[in-house]
């Protein structure tokens, strides 16, 4: 106990839901010791968040903490007066967001907002600060330590935005950081400085840390001792090495099941091309640069492609190009073996419907202020031209068909659903188009672990029923060989390579997939130590 | 009528009182001749006879029956306010949406259409058009009507555009949608919110437009009752410490107070904004 930075016993948070009071922690038991980083982990829902920030003593609006104690080295937070709590935030607790884009002030240099919680809180002058930043942003491996601070956040990636909001944490060195799903915005590639960068920092500086995330694998390399949660309620808690090794509750088994998701083996003839592009090239403006070049795909019908890629690499681009969204400059489009006019509004009628086209975001993808009959109804009246009780009952079976209730969802709006539950409102109103290929574009880089693994299944149950053919735009390289049967590498808006899925997992590797797949976390906790030795070692040859 | 009663107390206070006095307007221009104790340009009596049991506001200028006029007044002032501004919307609010739907030339002309008439102000451009085309109650509100929808146009476009560019309007192009479906169905529900609150605004605007244009003798035309006017034949009074000449203008206050408490009930359901 006496070690301990911050002991939590038996804390409640009651969030009111419509009016009426319900738990959304019951009773969670936390330690945590000087220097020592705890993870918590959890899918979306299990409390996590509302925990790391009660560690503050803050909740979120609506939430309170109805019981228990939250002891932050002597003082008990739950219990604590603003002004006490005031006077440790930013100071010897800080706090890292998820999204570092949303969370700086975009009218603020860096620089300026580092300085703001040092200067306010008297711990430092303005040139100090800036010196101490210059510090930290070298430390943190951000390029060009003197100068980056003073640029605004948006001229930088997000990737160094979230190195910058660690180097703010820091900067009153606090005794405790609470990092909330700090990496789970950004690429496999990007992660990996991040993580590096901010577990280095946090070991220089003897930091306790609270690492909240939903990626085991993630987790793994940072936490001393990983705590499992599900619902408000902890489920295991063990040192790392032991949890990995050895998990002893089933939900803690599920939470890494899409890695070990198996696909089926499916029957397809690889003769019977539904779709290839042939040389694409595309680029935003008119001679301006290319962001696709010389792109050629063939897509095998019952198959499901992936395309991968870091950001940037040309993948939803080409999606575009597929549905005609961005006219490419150059190449040709091969449909069911005729030739597709390059511009959607050239195609008829039955080619749109063929080719449905599912968002990464589902929030937007959906109209806020028409119903789920009303948007599952109006591809059925404008493609089928079904009306009336015909239309309703096939709405309610497209309903069951992605596992939602008919009853109780037909009515409701979009703001009304869970994330999960949008996008497979999105999966409904492409099947309800009966179409035979579906592009899928990032659509679970939004959700998490666990509704990933659900939508994964439901669009694998729904292609051995329909046999539907999907083009799966990801950079996930776990959903990658979860799902699909071939793949494409995009670097630069190039295609590297297209290879049976076994294939591409196996060695020898093209020298950029090679990258890629070595950047995907592992469940062993040595992995990046192993990895930034490995890749320090062929950058020294 | 139980259920009617039911959702009339689940509106908010202010609503409520809106409600009233705009059915109460609305009785007033329907049922005019009937509530009217004499006829709108009957001369009865001498110029500004005090108020009396017969002449319950007193006389105006000309010897007319205030009360009387009032009530018919209501007739020419909220009618034509209220044909006016919805015509604004119809044309300014269609045009926006298609401007920002179709893009491309058609926006850039509509755009710098409006901006043309714009530019001049909109008093002085009534007034020249007014001038030209005579002042009848149609040429008042086609007048008003074009002045007015430059204004609905822009708000309409730029919020519109906005909605434009989200996924569930390209989901809807690329399931081959035509632009009348995509303005009805995905673009207008979620610009109503700023379109309803913005007709409150302009519906009293215009109303104190065509009073304005009347008080300048160039709305409605004597010896038509119109508030506006009605202030200006009167004004004399007032230095004589008589609030008669006000009542017209306080019944246009009124109105406007009721409009806005309707638009801010409305606006919050139209938003989906919750307590």
């Amino acid at each position: 106990m006496l070690n301990n930075i911050l002991t939590i016993r038996g804390l409640k948070i009651t969030a009111q839901i419509d009016g009426i009071d319900s738990d959304i922690v019951h009773g969670i038991d936390l330690d945590l010791k000087r220097g020592e980083i705890l993870g918590l982990i959890g899918e979306s829902g299990a409390g996590k968040s509302s925990i790391g920030l009660a560690a503050m003593g803050f909740t979120r609006n609506g939430c309170k903490i109805s019981a228990g104690e939250i002891d932050f080295d002597g003082l008990d937070l739950a219990r604590a007066t603003e002004k006490q709590k005031q006077n440790l935030r930013g100071v010897r607790i800080a706090y890292v967001a998820q999204s570092a884009a949303a969370s700086f002030n975009p009218a603020h240099k860096l620089i300026d907002q580092y300085a703001e919680a040092p200067l306010s809180h008297g711990l430092s002058n303005a040139f100090e600060s800036k010196q101490e930043a210059i510090e930290l942003y070298r430390k943190l491996q951000l390029p060009t330590p003197e100068e980056i601070g003073f640029r605004y956040p948006h001229q930088l990636s997000g990737g160094q935005l979230q190195r910058a909001m660690t180097a703010m944490a820091m900067s009153c060195k606090p005794d405790l950081i609470i990092f909330d799903e700090p990496t789970t915005a950004l690429d496999v590639t990007t992660q990996i400085e991040v993580l590096s960068a901010i577990r280095d920092i946090v070991r220089e500086y003897k930091t306790a840390a609270l690492y909240i995330t939903h990626d085991l694998a993630v987790v793994a390399q940072m936490a001393d001792r990983i705590q499992v949660l599900k619902d408000g309620r902890a489920v295991e808690m063990s040192e790392t090495s032991k949890m990995l090794a050895a998990p002893q509750e089933d939900y803690t088994k599920t939470l890494w099941a899409v890695r070990n998701f198996q696909r089926r083996e499916k029957a397809f003839d690889p003769k019977d091309i539904i779709l290839s592009l042939n040389n694409i090239d595309a680029s935003y403006e008119r001679h301006g640069p290319k962001i696709l070049n010389d792109v050629s795909i063939r897509v095998v019908r019952g198959q499901t492609l992936a395309v991968v890629g870091e950001s940037g690499s040309g993948k939803s681009t080409t999606a575009r190009v597929l549905c005609g969204l961005l006219e490419a400059s150059k190449g040709e489009l091969v449909f069911n073996g005729g030739v597709l006019p390059l511009n959607y509004r050239k195609r008829d009628k039955n080619t749109l419907k063929n080719l449905q086209l599912i968002y990464q975001m589902a929030d937007t993808a959906l109209n806020p202020r028409q119903t789920l009959l009303q948007i599952l109804g109006r591809p059925l009246e404008f493609y089928l031209g079904l009306k009336g009780e015909e239309k309703n009952a096939r709405v309610a079976q497209l309903l069951e068909q992605v596992e939602l209730e008919p009853k109780r969802f037909l009515n409701r709006y979009p703001g009304e659903l869970s994330g999960g539950q949008k996008q497979r409102v999105s999966i409904a109103r492409a099947l309800a188009a009966e179409p035979e290929l579906i592009i899928c574009d990032e659509i679970t880089s939004a959700l998490d672990q666990a509704v990933n693994e659900s939508i994964l299944n439901l669009l694998n149950r729904l292609q051995e029923d329909l046999n539907l053919t999907y083009i799966f735009i990801t950079h996930d390289l776990a959903t990658v060989r979860a799902i699909a049967d071939e793949v494409v590498v995009m670097w630069q808006g190039k295609v590297l390579e297209q290879s049976t899925t076994e294939a591409l997992f196996s060695p020898p590797y093209h020298e950029y997939t090679e990258r890629l797949l070595s950047s995907v976390p592992q469940m062993d906790p040595q992995w990046l130590d192993e990895l930034l030795r490995q890749r320090a070692k062929a950058e020294a040859i | 009528m139980q259920k009617f009663l039911s959702s009339w107390w689940g509106i908010p206070l202010s609503a409520q009182f809106g409600l009233l006095v705009i059915t109460a307007y609305l009785l007033l221009v329907a049922l005019a001749p009937w509530l009217a104790p004499f006829g709108e340009t009957e001369i009865l009596a001498n110029a500004y006879e005090p108020w009396s049991s017969t002449y319950w506001l007193g006389t105006d200028s000309l010897g007319r029956d205030m009360l009387s006029r009032i009530i018919y007044g209501a007739r020419n002032t909220v009618g034509i306010a209220l044909i006016a501004t919805l015509l604004a919307f119809l044309i300014g609010g269609l045009l926006g949406l298609l401007a920002a739907t179709v893009g491309g030339v058609l926006d850039q002309l509509l755009s710098r259409m409006v901006d043309v008439i714009m530019a001049i102000p909109s008093l002085i451009f009534a007034l020249l058009m007014l001038t030209i085309v005579g002042t009848s109650a149609t040429s008042l509100v086609l007048v008003i009507a074009l002045l007015d929808s430059t204004k609905v146009f822009r708000l309409a476009r730029s919020v519109a555009q906005s909605i434009v560019v989200m996924d569930f309007v390209e989901a809807a192009r690329l399931r081959g949608e035509g632009r009348w479906y995509l303005m009805r169905h995905e673009i207008l529900p979620n610009v109503s919110a700023p379109l309803i609150a913005e007709f409150g605004l302009r519906f009293c605007f215009v109303f104190l437009f065509i009073s304005t244009l009347s008080f300048l003798g160039l709305g409605t035309q004597p010896p038509a009752a119109d508030w506006g006017s009605m202030v200006r034949d009167n004004a004399t009074l007032i230095s004589f410490g008589d609030i008669t000449p006000l009542l017209p203008a306080l019944a246009i206050a009124l109105l406007t107070v009721a409009i806005n408490f309707v638009v801010d009930w409305k606006l919050h359901d139209a938003s989906g904004l919750k307590d």
